[in-house]
């Protein structure tokens, strides 16, 4: 009884430890991307709350918490309040098999990267619900097109996992880190360069951000799904969608950069050199590129249209990698050397 | 032939590599923002604010009540009452500008033969009551002692080019 307790005690610990720095990573990434743009604006960007506008984050969620939650007449209540819950409860629980060392992962699943495929394409419904229970033209329309849109990339991203478990033979997380071992060049991205890129446009799709963010569509249908959102639902809401852009950052990184393996390994003089460097340090490294590249992203290029947004996601991804997961199963069978090994 | 290359180009990212390279290159550049309160930009010698009545240095004021100024108003601004002073000379009784109706223009103070109506630099003011909007004489004098030395500086600046 005690050792289950114990036990449990231990695992409670282990998900604050995730979950505290996960929530802070979000306040901070609002930050970053108001910064990142202001520079792309050439502007300054916030800087007057704290040093640097360190203290931002911390004075808009105060703002957000002590917002009145308002309910739409006719709302739907329980649906309503519960569509945020679940928004951000599945992109938290996505991260229970994200390996962030050698043995540093909360649940050693065998098939986690079948179970992260699954989480996050539960986000949806997050969004269907509070889409359907606002009783809203615009929030409705708003749901149907990023319903629409994650569950078309949803395919694309599918596929380009296929890619990668049939390189590592194996769909456990932490195997595949390990089998991307021996210097950066054996690491997923360079054998696997399309489908790198198709799971990255289809990660940032995924997540409705832009250049795919018609889900919120300021111009024409006000800000999409979550225009009768408040104060702390709202705020629920945007912490759901950032802490799906860390996750597909760290999956990215996982996948195809090497997770927490050193960039030098492999390399004469600089891999010693660099050895002392813990691996979760490099893990966040490469989590931190892919974030810049989202705002990156967002500074550059306008939003799609809905229709072109389809287009790219049928006509153009996902042919693109059933093509390159042919191919890699032609070059696995005959066993040519970085995808077999 | 062409198509074919437009195809490849479109598959190798490259155009949406050269816009990320674009606005990277901004990420990097120096930014141009003013921090208002601590840093202000630069205001031309001529730069046309608050109004003021001037005053020569013996302490007398300029203004002879020629109603230029009011004449010239295109905004209807300017009202101005007159009589003669105990030793003679003409001199307004009245002189109020309606800060809501100028349009802050400068005619007032082109048209000025003695230089007397002039336009400040000072362009933050605000009103919290019904009636602030209107200056008085002894409102427009006392502005013009104020600011006198900037109200000099400025024109001698600016008397080259005239």
């Amino acid at each position: 009884m005690t050792h289950l307790l114990i036990s449990l005690l231990w695992i409670v610990l282990k998900v604050l430890l995730i979950a505290l720095p996960l929530l802070g990573a979000v306040a901070y990434m609002t930050l970053a991307e108001r910064k990142i743009l202001a520079y792309a604006h050439v502007r300054i960007g916030p800087n007057r709350v704290g040093l640097f506008g360190l203290l931002q984050p911390l004075a808009d969620g105060m703002k957000l918490f002590f917002k009145e939650v308002i309910m739409p007449t006719k709302a739907n209540p329980v649906i309503f309040i519960l569509a945020p819950i679940v928004s951000f409860a599945t992109a938290a629980a996505a991260w229970a098999v994200i390996p962030f060392n050698p043995g540093w992962v909360l649940a050693n699943v065998n098939a986690s990267l079948l179970y992260v495929l699954a989480l996050t394409s539960l986000g949806v419904y997050g969004i269907l619900m509070a889409g359907w229970s606002s009783n809203s033209k615009y929030a409705l329309l708003g749901a149907m097109r990023s319903a629409a849109q994650v569950v078309s990339y949803e395919i694309a991203m599918g596929f380009a996992l296929v890619g990668v478990l049939m390189a590592a033979d194996s769909t456990n997380l932490q195997d595949i880190v390990l089998h991307q071992q021996g210097g950066f060049w054996h690491w997923y991205w360079l054998p696997l360069l399309p489908l790198f890129i198709v799971y990255w446009i289809s990660g940032v799709a995924e997540t409705n951000r832009a250049p795919f963010d018609m889900a919120e569509g300021e111009a024409e249908i006000v800000a999409g799904f979550h225009v009768e959102y408040s104060g702390m639902s709202f705020a629920i809401f945007f912490l759901a969608e950032y802490a799906n852009m860390i996750l597909i950052s760290a999956l990215a990184s996982v996948l195809f950069l090497g997770g927490w393996l050193s960039p030098f390994e492999g390399i004469p003089f600089l891999g010693p050199l660099f050895a002392f460097v813990p691996g979760i340090l490099w893990f966040f490294a490469k989590m931190a590129f892919f974030l810049f590249l989202y705002v990156w992203l967002r500074a550059t290029f306008p939003r799609y249209r809905y229709d072109q947004i389809m287009h790219l996601g049928w006509k153009v991804l996902i042919p693109v990698t059933i093509v390159w997961i042919v191919i890699e199963g032609l070059l696995i069978e005959l066993k040519v050397a970085p995808w077999f090994s | 032939m062409r198509s074919l290359k437009d195809i490849a180009k479109s598959f190798m990212l490259w155009e949406l590599l050269l816009g990320l390279k674009l606005t990277g290159r901004y990420v990097l550049s120096k930014k141009i923002t003013i921090q208002y309160p601590e840093e202000k930009t630069p205001i031309s010698s001529r730069f046309r604010g608050l109004h003021a009545l001037r005053r020569y240095p013996n302490g007398e004021e300029r203004c002879i009540a020629c109603k230029l100024c009011e004449a010239v108003c295109p905004a209807l601004a300017i009202t101005i009452e007159s009589a003669p002073r105990e030793d003679g000379s003409r001199r307004t009784t009245r002189y109020d500008i309606d800060l809501f109706k100028c349009i802050y223009c400068g005619f007032c103070e082109e048209s000025c033969p003695v230089d007397s109506i002039v336009e400040t630099h000072w362009s933050q003011y605000h009103f919290e009551n019904r009636g602030e909007n209107i200056m008085t004489k002894p409102m427009l004098l006392a502005i013009g002692d104020r600011y006198e030395a900037d109200i000099a500086k400025a024109r001698s600046d600016d008397a080259p080019y005239r």
